[in-house]
Order: C-alpha cells, then structure tokens, then sequence
C-alpha cells in the first residue's frame, strides 16, 4: 500500500498532532514513513502544511509529487484549496469549512468551498462547532482525524491505539473526549 | 533512553548520534531549521553532557574547541548564516585541528523557508580542507554522525556535517547503533599545534593540505557515496546528499545508467573521472548553489557536457523538489498546477497580544512625525514589523546589524535613526555594535524589545535575560537615558513619550520594552493546567 498525505492549516492549529498519531499509526502496522514538517517563521499565523507519505515499498523522496497526493487533510478550507492542485484525480479532501480570517483579503467563503465541492471526493465538515455542540470543544482537529481514518489505508483500531497513546500523559478524561471526536468524524464521513 | 525503531527528524537523528557517540557537549544558538538538534539533546542526554544554549555561534564553536582541546567529543550546531558568525573559528580549528572528535552540524535552508540567503555550507567545508557529510536519510544522518566523530578523530580534523531543510525537518524510522562512552580528559598529542603563531601556521597549513589527497581516498573508498556504472548509458548523473532521493524516486529506484552519489567529500574526483570516461554528458543534481557542477568541470574532459543548475537544465536558485529532479531527467517540463482565484497568501504575522506590537504602533506615529527618520531592525519575531499593518522598518539583514547600521547612518548625518532588537538578538551580536556607538557618542536611539525569550525559533532560552540594563549600563550608556516600558495597549501614551524624548536626545539611548512572548506565557498556562 501506499498513501500520500498532505496536511494543511494555519499555524497553531494542530496539524502536526494529527501527523503525529497517523504516522504512529503506520509506524505500529510495520510501514514505512517519511513525513516533512514546516518550522519556523510561518508557525506564527501563516500557511503551514506537512507531507506525510505511509507505504509497504521503502520510500525515498520527503516530498510528495504534483498531482500524486491521495489525500489532504487540512483545518482550514482555504488552505484545503492552496494544495488542491497537488491532488492526484482519485484523491480525497477532508477539510474544515470553517475559515481561519488572519488576513484583511481573505476571499469570499462561499466561493472557496464552492471550488472545493466541485472536486470528486469531498468531505467538509464545520468541525469547529462540531466540536462545541459535542461538548468536544479542544477536539476539533481529531474530528477531522476521524473523518479521513478510512481514506489512510490503515487499520481503523490501530488508528484509534495511537489516539489515545498520544493523549494518554494528560489523563483519561482528554482520551475520552478525543476518542467521542474521532466517532463523530468517523461517523459524518460514512 | 528511548531505543529500537524511532520516528525521528533529521535534526534529531543526528543528535541521537552524537549522545550515543559519547559527546561531551552540544554548543549551539538557536536558527531555523537547525534548532532541534540541541533541544533533542538538552531532553534526552545525561546531565553530565553540557547543552546549554550559547550566546551566540561563534562562542559555541570555540567552547566545542575546547572540548576537543582536552580530548573529548562536541557536536556544534547552527543554522547556514550562523557559521558566517563563527567562521573564524571554524576555519582555524582546522589549522590547530582537533583531539577530541569536532562535528559540526550545518543546516541550509535552500529556497529560504526562515533565512535571508541561500548560501551553501559546503563552500566553507572546501575552504576549511574539513571533510563534509552529506546525508539523503534520516539513517544516513544518524549513520554518518557516528562516523564523523570516528573521522574527526583520525585525521585530526573537524567534520562539518551538511543537512538541508527537508533533511531537518522530516521525520523517518531510525535504527540506532550501540551507544559509546565519553572519553576521559586527554591532551592532544601535538601541543604546539594549538598556538597559531605565523611559523605554526604555515606548518601546519602545510600539513592540512598534504593530508588532503589521504581525506580524498576515505570519500572515495567511503560506503556513503555509492558508485554504480553496472548499467550502460549515454548520461551519467551525479546526486548529492538529498538530491539522491528525488533521483531514486524519479527512475522507481532502478538504475537506468552510471550513477554516483555523493555524501562525502572532498570530491571523489577519481569516480567522477572514470564515470566522465563512459559518458557523453553528466547531469549534477545537487541541494543549494552548484558547488559540485563547478567543480565537475575541472576534474572531466572537455567534450565530456556538464547539466545541472548552471546550464539551466534545473533552477538556478530554490530547493530541489522531486518535481524539478523529474524534469531534469526526463526532458519533460514539470506540471504546472492550476491555482484557484479563491487562494490568497497568508504571511506569517506578530501573535495577537505580543509585546511587538505596541512598540511598533507607538515607534510607527512617532516616526512618521520627522521627514527623515529611518528604523533599523533585526532578525527574529519582530522582522514581522516589515509588514502590514505596521511598515514600521526599513531593514533587516544580519543577526546585529540593526544598531551598528543606525550608528553608521547617524554618523553620516541621518536623523531620527533608530534601532529594533530583539534580547536574544541583542546579546548575540548586538552589544559590540552598543559600545562603538557610545565611544563615539552616536545620535541613535536603541529599542531592545524584550519578550524574555528567543521567540521565532521556538522560545529558547534568551542569554542576558535579567541582564540588560547591567550591560547597558556597563558599555556606558548614560543611566538617565536607560528607559525600561511595559509594552502593553494601556501605556501607550507612556511609550510615544519616552520614544519623542529619548529620540530628541543627541547621544546614545537604550529603551526596553519588557513583556513575555504570547507563546511561551501560554506553554506555560497549558503546562499548569
């Protein structure tokens, strides 16, 4: 198998926690991973995105191919839309609808989940209030988790063990939480 | 200690490899994309190993000297701008050389992601006679350290070890090897090496560059640079240190025609040769500037053609993508992806709340009010003040530069001229330029905006914290024109008062603005909770 990832988001939004708990996942199921994060200046409110790639066959570039990519990931549905270009056709978007406005010209919203509704295999989810009306409200990122688990080509309840190995140092109540928003995405995206 | 199959960055893959070949100490100031080497160190190795953050790159490679003075191991890290900073030292401890292994760590940005340059660190490798690693893996990164400090070692030399921002920051399962234990104090066997007095010196520069044709042979007979010409062809490629990877992933991992990586250097110009004498062109694939492709040219015969960067075959400038690789090789243009009009970029931007902020809001009115005035600033978080909505500087170029720049214009006559630092910035390479400034009395006015830590690279500790009006004061700033403000929305008028008084001033004025970064504040409340 092989499954290239790209995750997207503004930064301080948490993609790199949910690169995290996909690439332990791969790790425990034996595969072979190489994942490229951004650090530095656009950590501070700028577009942020990471290349996760997960396969059986050793890998050798860090950085996924135009328009190879077979899924994206991202918090923010502009930021979904930046990267759709890299998308390969059969590829999915699993992306907030809910935009992050840091910027005087962020475009008209409607317009960019138009754009995004018209490519093939779309998931968009307001995780945001998502998160609040299920009493979730830090867990909005793993709803987005949760509604892309069965596009990664990895073992659901593997998926799940990581989850909670990631979250287990802040307690059994964060684990729980975390656990009730990865069901909520999972369920939406069915 | 954490062991067996490891997700790790580049950065902290070799870090791994420095803890378990036995270092003494990391010595490091922090810079993107090089900081996670020594905060891997500072979390995961003894007490005993010394990882205290330097004040600046150039302290850090002379303390790691000493170290290996006294026969122990260092690893020193920086990103590609910081050996700039410590090149003096870098380039003499080749001339004394070394007795405890010496690895330097040198990570570039090709394309800038976090830097004002795209300087290649492989230049000052060459110009040293130091033996460079290049690393395409995180495994190679972890293998190659542990052989840099065994080669540092036996031929008496640093080993300036060359990683590039995908490198740095990507992450891939490690295999560690058994750890080693630090060796005990031991002197080095040629004392008199290490007094650089002219007659030693041209001894020693004598010796270095004999041993050269030797430190040519190891990259030659060295496992990390792979020479295949099992496969005949007409093109033979050259791939350096990543650039292996793009390559690899363009032909499926199936060599198509001769083929040599290089991860080692000197140049093994004898494989370059021998592949030069089967081929009818050579492609050069390579991370940064073409530091190989130039040197190809002198080593193959001339009707023998050389690709890569200089003859456009790749781009000239910007990091190597397995995008551009494919083309190269293929002949074929690399897509171009459709951009929707709905994208707009999102710079990076000072948080909501920082301390930045109210300096550059009252600094940007008070300015504006004289027809001349100028603001010179610095690197880190507050560069950010270049941007809307405050346009409040009008450079940024080297770790300092902003108050020696002010100076200079104030001597040739510019007024207001004033300066933005930052603390860790300050203390870095600002403090000398203070004091050229008071010895000549300079008409500047210095903002060290102080939010307590090195903010932009992660919120590492900052070295004169607690310390700046005592250094102020003992560089000789008059103590009635040392002005400290809490930067915050509710003194504003406060902070446009003391910004017209101390600009009016005719001599040198220090204003600190003091709060904590927004983002080390709120590590702290999460850790609480």
């Amino acid at each position: 198998m092989k499954t290239d990832i790209i995750l997207s988001g503004v930064g301080g939004q948490g993609i790199l926690s949910i690169a995290a708990i996909i690439a332990d996942a791969a790790r425990k199921q034996g595969l072979n991973i190489k994942q490229a994060e951004v650090h530095g200046m656009s950590q501070r409110g700028g577009d942020v995105q990471s290349n996760l790639r997960i396969s059986s066959n050793p890998i050798f570039s860090d950085l996924i191919e135009k328009g190879h990519a077979d899924v994206i990931i991202s918090m923010e549905p502009m930021e979904a839309l930046r990267y759709a270009g890299n998308l390969s056709k059969e590829g999915w978007i699993i992306s907030s609808s809910a935009p992050f406005i840091n910027i005087l010209n962020y475009p008209d919203v409607d317009k960019v989940l138009e754009e995004l509704r018209r490519r093939r295999n779309v998931i968009l989810l307001d995780i945001e209030a998502l998160a609040k009306d299920n009493d979730v409200p830090r867990s909005s990122n793993v709803i987005l988790l949760g509604a892309a688990a069965a596009s990664l080509g990895i073992n659901c309840e593997v998926l799940k063990g990581s989850l909670a190995d990631f979250f287990s140092a802040k307690g059994e109540a964060v684990v729980t939480a975390n656990m009730k928003a990865f069901e909520i995405g999972k369920q939406l995206a069915n | 200690m954490i062991k067996s199959n490891l997700l790790l960055l580049g950065n902290e893959a070799v870090a791994l490899a420095a803890i378990d070949s036995g270092i003494s100490g990391v010595y490091a100031y922090p810079g993107t994309p090089s900081t996670e080497a020594t905060e891997f160190i500072q979390k995961y190795a003894s007490e005993s190993t010394h990882s205290r953050w330097c004040t600046n790159e150039k302290t850090a490679m002379e303390a790691a000297l000493g170290v290996s003075y006294v026969g122990k191991r260092a690893l020193v890290c920086m990103k590609h701008v910081g050996l700039n900073v410590c090149a003096d030292a870098f380039i003499n401890a080749s001339m004394t050389g070394v007795n405890g292994g010496l690895v330097v760590l040198v990570a570039d940005d090709p394309s800038m992601h976090s830097s004002q340059n795209e300087q290649d660190s492989r230049f000052y490798g060459k110009f040293s006679f130091a033996p460079i690693f290049e690393p395409s893996t995180q495994q190679e990164a972890y293998n190659m350290t542990r052989a840099a400090f065994e080669l540092s070692e036996e031929v008496g030399l640093p080993v300036l070890l060359r990683v590039v921002t995908r490198l740095a920051h990507s992450r891939a399962q490690i295999v560690p090897q058994p750890a080693q234990k630090p060796a005990d104090i031991h002197f080095p066997a040629n004392p008199g090496n290490w007094i650089l007095l002219p007659v030693v010196a041209r001894r020693r520069n004598n010796e270095v560059i004999a041993q050269q044709p030797m430190i040519e042979q190891k990259a030659i007979d060295s496992p990390f640079n792979i020479y295949d010409c099992s496969v005949p062809s007409k093109r033979g490629i050259i791939a350096c240190g990543i650039a292996w990877n793009y390559l690899m992933e363009a032909i499926g991992g199936k060599i198509c025609g001769p083929v040599l990586k290089v991860s080692q250097y000197p140049l093994p110009k004898a494989l370059i040769a021998d592949m030069a004498s089967k081929v009818d062109e050579i492609l050069v694939i390579e991370d940064g500037q073409p530091f190989v492709e130039d040197q190809v040219k002198g080593v193959i015969p001339g009707k023998v053609v050389v690709k890569g960067r200089l003859s456009g075959d790749l781009p000239r400038t910007g990091e190597l993508t397995p995008d551009n690789v494919k083309a190269a090789i293929t002949g074929v243009a690399e897509p171009v992806l459709e951009t929707s009009e709905y994208v707009v970029p999102r710079p990076p931007a000072l948080c909501q709340g920082c301390g930045h902020r109210d300096v550059y809001n009252s600094l940007k009115d008070i300015i504006a009010q004289y027809p001349n005035g100028k603001v010179f600033s610095d690197i880190g978080c507050y560069t950010l003040g270049a941007l809307p909505p405050f346009k409040a500087i009008n450079s940024t170029v080297d770790m300092g530069a902003s108050i020696t720049m002010a100076k200079g214009a104030a001597d040739a006559g510019l007024f207001p001229s004033v300066a933005v630092i930052g603390d860790s910035t300050f203390t870095h390479s600002g403090m000398t330029g203070l004091l050229d400034a008071v010895n000549s009395n300079s008409s500047i006015t210095v903002i060290i905006s102080d939010n307590l830590t090195t903010a932009m690279t992660g919120g590492q500790n900052s070295a004169g914290t607690n310390k700046f009006e005592q250094i102020c004061l003992g560089i000789g700033v008059d103590p009635a024109h040392i002005k400290v403000v809490t930067p915050v929305p509710a003194n504003r008028e406060q902070i446009d008062q003391i910004l017209k008084e101390e600009i009016e001033y005719r001599g040198v004025s220090v204003i600190i603005p003091r709060r904590e970064c927004m983002q080390t504040l709120a590590r702290k409340k999460r850790k609480k909770l």
